[in-house]
């Protein structure tokens, strides 16, 4: 879409369905606050969410979390989903995925299960040689495929593993995977509050997309492996979420429709519920979606700037933790006036300067001490969809 | 790998894919993990007959009778190719 006329459809649905999860990921994407926001949706508020954002023309649907795996009706919604013809999609840590569900859900109708591997153990320089995360992983990746579904692996990287990516790609090769996703971790929520950790040095991205390039070779196809490079790195920011309003429709555990993951913690936006607002008035209506669609809202510098529509001045939440501005460009722009916040962090990483502040794992203690402290956006930096579901939508026509 | 399609070839559509008409968007799509291809005319008529009952030839007869056209071998052919190229086929 451009910045003119009516948007396309809602293409996708991610429906997080809860925030409750058994892992601790130092990067996770769901808000520092999340313990404050128990309150979720039952399932036929989900049911109704499904066939709404279908009949306004949404095809893929995510089912993610938190820990999708916790909702005991998720075989419920996914059938319906199902019937009602979206492709569907489990993202899932595989905590919980036993033979008895995952042969419910594949009747069910599920299309694609994403198994994801995190830090959930408090070792995270050797997580990838602790045997119980890999031997969980292994389990359930063998269960995905004699299932008959594609297996799709993702795993986050950060400077605590990307050394490791050659371990990563070899255990993905194993498993038998046959898309593997190395997503540098974006900085936003818990990443955010973790930046200073999981920054990679450049010496560290370019040895990991060598190793990468190395095993493309050597895999000759037999698995597909998609790096993505943090936007830190770059001096030229990601068009966010393929654009704002503009394919993603969020839904999360309570029923709030967000453009993003992270959109709430913009100032001064209200964001529609599903429980008092259609579909199709959140999405083409409502306050929240169209703020900052298109390129209306901008100003100087990415108002007059020849490379508005490519990347739509890049991430809102990210402008607005780094400058305080949600109608800001995008720090990452390297024609940002705040783009030296980006630089100094991107510094800080190259020089390995000791960092004081202890690695925080994700938990519902930690979430309500940093809710507690008004956790405050500015300090540091940013999003993009969560690191789990990057977009990837083509067009050929 | 095996070869390069051919008139005797039989696609199917691959695993993991589907292919499906969306009337929001007035095309066939593709839909795959966490992703989505919208077809162009010519691309949804031939995965629509990708059904692996028929061979490249029946295909492209079929296309040739439909579109009262001739000559579309060498386009089905490369088109199948790239196609595999993506995993949106197999055979
Ligand atoms: S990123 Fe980790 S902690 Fe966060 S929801 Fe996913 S598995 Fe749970
Ligand atoms: S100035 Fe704004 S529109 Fe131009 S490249 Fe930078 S972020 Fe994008």
């Amino acid at each position: 879409m451009n910045g003119t006329g009516r948007p396309g459809p809602p293409l996708w649905l991610l429906a997080e369905l809860t925030y409750r999860c058994p892992l601790h990921c130092v990067f996770c994407y769901n808000p520092v606050d999340f313990a404050t926001r128990e309150d979720e949706m039952s399932t036929d508020d989900w049911l109704r969410v499904l066939r709404e954002a279908r009949a306004q023309g949404s095809v893929q649907c995510g089912f993610s979390g938190g820990e999708p795996m916790l909702r005991e009706d998720l075989e419920v919604l996914v059938a319906e989903a199902h019937r009602l013809g979206y492709y569907t999609n489990l993202l899932t840590s595989g905590v919980g995925l036993t033979e008895t569900r995952i042969a419910a859900l594949k009747d069910a109708g599920l299309d694609h299960i994403q198994l994801s591997f995190q830090d959930s153990t408090r070792e995270v320089n050797d997580f990838l040689s602790h045997t119980r995360t890999f031997e969980l992983k292994e389990k359930v990746a063998a269960m995905i495929k004699a299932h008959g579904y594609p297996m799709v692996m993702n795993v986050v990287i950060h400077r605590l593993n990307i050394d490791h990516v050659d371990r990563i790609i070899g255990m993905a090769d194993t498993v038998g995977a046959e898309y593997l996703e190395l997503a540098n971790s974006q900085y936003y929520s818990w990443a955010e509050v973790n930046r200073e950790h999981l920054l990679p040095t450049r010496a560290q991205i370019a040895r990991a997309e060598a190793v990468t390039a190395r095993w493309r070779e050597r895999l000759d196809g037999r698995m597909r492996i998609f790096f993505v490079v943090p936007d830190y790195h770059e001096n030229r920011p990601k068009r966010c979420m393929n654009g704002w309003g503009n394919v993603f429709l969020t839904i999360t555990p309570d029923g709030t429709a967000l453009p993003c993951h992270t959109a709430r913690m913009l100032p001064g936006l209200a964001f529609p519920n599903v429980r008092d607002m259609s579909v199709h008035d959140i999405w083409y209506e409502s306050e929240g979606f169209n703020r900052y669609r298109g390129t209306g809202w901008m100003k100087e510098p990415c108002a007059s700037c020849d490379e508005r529509e490519k990347d739509l001045g890049g991430c809102r939440c990210q402008a607005y933790m780094l400058t305080q501005d949600p109608a800001a460009a995008d720090p990452v722009c390297a024609k940002s006036p705040h783009h030296q916040r980006v630089a100094d962090a991107v510094a800080r990483a190259e020089s390995g300067a000791a960092n004081e502040q202890p690695l925080i794992f994700r938990g519902p203690a930690e979430s309500r001490r940093l809710a507690g402290q008004d956790y405050a956006p500015g300090r540091s930096s940013p999003p993009v969809p969560a690191a789990e579901n990057p977009p990837k939508v083509t067009d050929r026509s | 790998m095996s070869t390069a399609a051919n008139a005797d070839t039989c696609p199917v559509i691959g695993r993991g894919f589907r292919l499906q008409w969306e009337a929001a968007q007035d095309c066939h799509v593709l839909l795959y993990p966490e992703g989505m291809v919208k077809l162009n005319q010519s691309a949804g008529e031939i995965l629509k007959r990708c059904d692996g009952t028929r061979d490249v030839a029946g295909i492209v007869a079929d296309l040739e009778r439909t579109f009262a056209a001739s000559g579309l071998e060498k386009d089905v052919l490369a088109f199948l190719d790239m196609a595999r190229g993506q995993k949106w086929v197999q055979w």
